[in-house]
């Protein structure tokens, strides 16, 4: 852990002087109000002023327009997933007789091996792959983080169970362990969301048990301790809300890793089945037609899938850079 | 040295359980009947009660859990249906592959990242610098199915360069003598200059898009990692000392540098063996992932456990091989041993 602390020290005292290499002169006077203002979100919670917290985010989204430009792809995903019926020009289900015409005015992605329009079902797809990805990460955000939270401010054996789950988990290759929950449960959706949310368990339930346990004996837990609160009050009332904007950070962070593996395991044939619009399964669909040329079947879904993952990659940092400011790295 | 090494090495035991445990409780906590899951999709009743019979679905748990572990240590994982062999020798016959495909993504990888990642810290805010960002951030956002089918589009396809992605050998050519399993090192070993080339043709796309995939977290760990030691005051004093640049770079810096680079090596790992399963999906490679992966839509259900289970004992080893690397390098932990 000691190591893992240095670098995040070292790489936060080294991003005051990195704003300033791509943009102006100007701009690079700005900094030094960073820490001073980010500090009090930090230390006082939930309760710090509104205010300092929006100043800061429009700061940090101005300094850096990365995290504007992830921000407005945020919004197109996310008006795809809830109007994409509505958008989509075409019926994405509907077969024609135009099958593998590559992209062009009236099919601006091409159609694919059963004429159906790609465009469409790229956009109605966002939905599903999204909420995969929203379920499985609010599931685990759920028991990871009560779990965790738990371990680090009761310690003792919860910590010990928490711990032994956490290690186990992590014992196996990731999305080798997703397949394996996805065979023996049965192969569904839902099921994809439930072993996207185990596989992820362990991330969530360490940084919230890290996060608890630095806070178990702070001022205010001791002041709500002696004013008679019950340790379960303490866990729900202080604990957890001084840990939530990790954890929400955490969740933004974890996004992209959800729908990739979703997509993974679509993509070798788990959850989603044909004729359903998924990302995944229609780039398994197009991968075939790689081989001849017609690359616009698993291309735009696979764009859409990379767009989608790296925007929530970077709004993932974005939003650490505005909770979180001492682990930017 | 040799006691760290045994402690560590009882460490190993507690998670090995774990993922017998695991592992078993996948086989038969399952929704459904496992007698059925077992007997796959064309069984008759009578064929369930038998594999009901002899897999012991009658027992009590507990003694399910007791028989489970005494297949496993005779090595026996079940029969594929599909295959028609026991699980054992078909993952033994497909393993190398896999192996062969992985270690030199990781290579290529950690050849490229790690020299990214020192130049990017040494370099800090020069365009090396915002290129390694660019990679990492990139790297993570790439699924490997895709950057796969990407490359042969490109190299296949149009450019026509690499060969069809179909295997580790193009069917022209003999299979070298089995000796490692690996189709580099057993043509070498023969002689046949030409299968090495061609061997290695079939490698280039799927090597290179699990390097893709792996520089990220790499560059990305060795430059922040750098950028620590770079800053410590050893590196400081050395400097003061008049030693020359690539000496308190590299023998300094990268020297302590080091340590959570290949501590990072046990995540890649995790997220390689995952990836492997995809790219052997992308490029018809005859592995254990592309094994399980018909098992799996095949319903046939032996396979897949025998699968899960062999890449969980194989990632517990290598992060015990890194751990006991770590052991090597770091004279620290020699002293606390």
């Amino acid at each position: 852990m000691n190591q893992a602390v240095s670098v995040d020290e070292v790489s936060s005292a080294t991003v005051v002087a990195q704003p300033g290499a791509p943009s102006s002169a100007g701009q690079s006077e700005e900094p030094t109000p960073v820490p001073t203002n980010a500090m009090p979100p930090e230390d006082t919670g939930p309760a710090a002023p509104q205010s300092s917290i929006f100043h800061h985010a429009r700061y940090v989204i101005s300094e850096n327009p990365v995290t504007g430009f992830a921000f407005a792809l945020f919004l197109l995903i996310v008006i795809c997933a809830v109007f994409g019926p509505w958008i989509a020009p075409y019926d994405p289900l509907a077969s024609t007789d135009a099958t593998l015409a590559p992209p062009s005015a009236s099919h601006w992605f091409g159609t694919d091996q059963l004429g159906r329009d790609i465009l469409s079902r790229v956009i109605v797809a966002t939905r599903l792959d999204l909420g995969i990805a929203v379920w499985s990460v609010a599931l685990v955000f759920l028991l990871g983080g009560i779990s965790g939270v738990a371990a680090g401010f009761f310690g003792g054996w919860v910590d010990l169970l928490v711990g032994r789950l956490a290690d186990t988990i992590m014992a196996f290759p990731l999305f080798v362990l997703a397949m394996g929950i996805v065979a023996a449960l049965g192969n569904t959706v839902t099921n994809i969301v439930i072993a996207t949310a185990i596989i992820n368990f362990p991330l969530y339930a360490r940084v919230a048990r890290a996060e608890a346990n630095t806070r178990r004996n702070a001022g205010f837990v001791l002041a709500a301790r002696l004013s008679g609160n019950s340790e379960m009050r303490i866990l729900l009332g202080q604990i957890l809300p001084n840990v939530m904007p990790i954890m929400v950070v955490q969740m933004s962070l974890t996004m992209g890793y959800a729908i990739l593996n979703a997509a993974g395991l679509s993509f070798i044939g788990l959850g989603v089945r044909p004729p359903t619009a998924e990302w995944g399964i229609m780039v398994a669909e197009g991968a075939a037609f790689m081989v001849s040329g017609e690359w616009w079947n698993a291309f735009f879904p696979g764009a859409a899938l990379v767009l989608a993952v790296f925007c929530f990659n970077l709004l993932g940092d974005g939003l650490r850079d505005i909770v979180d400011p001492q682990r930017r790295t | 040295m040799l006691q760290t090494i045994g402690r560590r090495l009882l460490t190993v035991i507690p998670t090995l359980i774990g993922v017998v445990i695991v592992t078993f409780l996948l086989t038969r906590v399952l929704p459904g009947d496992p007698a059925v899951y077992f007997a796959g999709p064309a069984a008759t009743p009578d064929s369930i009660e038998e594999i009901r019979k002899t897999l012991g679905f009658d027992q009590p748990l507990a003694t399910q859990f007791v028989y489970y572990l005494r297949d496993l240590v005779h090595g026996d994982f079940g029969t594929s249906l599909t295959t028609g062999q026991p699980v054992v020798s078909d993952i033994a016959a497909r393993l190398p592959a896999s192996a062969e495909l992985t270690l030199l993504g990781l290579i290529v990888a950690i050849l490229i990242a790690v020299p990214l990642g020192i130049v990017a810290a040494v370099r800090q805010g020069s365009f090396i610098d915002h290129a390694c960002r660019v990679v990492a951030t990139a790297g993570v956002s790439l699924p490997v199915f895709f950057t796969g089918l990407v490359l042969v589009y490109v190299f296949y396809f149009l450019l026509g360069w690499a060969p069809a992605p179909l295997g580790r050998l193009d069917i022209f050519y003999m299979t070298p003598n089995s000796v490692t399993g690996f189709y580099l090192i057993d043509s070498l070993l023969a002689g046949e200059f030409e299968t090495f080339r061609a061997a290695l043709a079939q490698l280039v796309l799927p090597v290179a898009t699990l390097a893709i995939f792996s520089i990220a977290p790499i560059a990305r760990m060795t430059r922040a990692s750098m950028l620590s030691a770079l800053s410590s005051e050893f590196v400081r004093t050395a400097r003061a000392s008049g030693l020359s640049p690539y000496r308190v770079v590299i023998t300094y810096a990268f020297g302590n540098a080091m340590l959570p680079v290949i501590t990072t090596f046990g995540m890649v790992f995790s997220f390689l063996l995952g990836a492997n399963v995809l790219v052997e999906k992308v490029f018809a490679w005859p592995g254990i992932g592309s094994y399980a992966v018909e098992a799996l839509i095949a319903s046939d259900y032996a396979p897949v456990q025998g699968f899960v289970l062999t890449m969980a004992v194989l990632y517990v080893m290598l992060n015990l091989a890194i751990d006991l690397l770590y052991g090597v390098i770091d004279p620290r932990m020699r002293l606390e041993g």
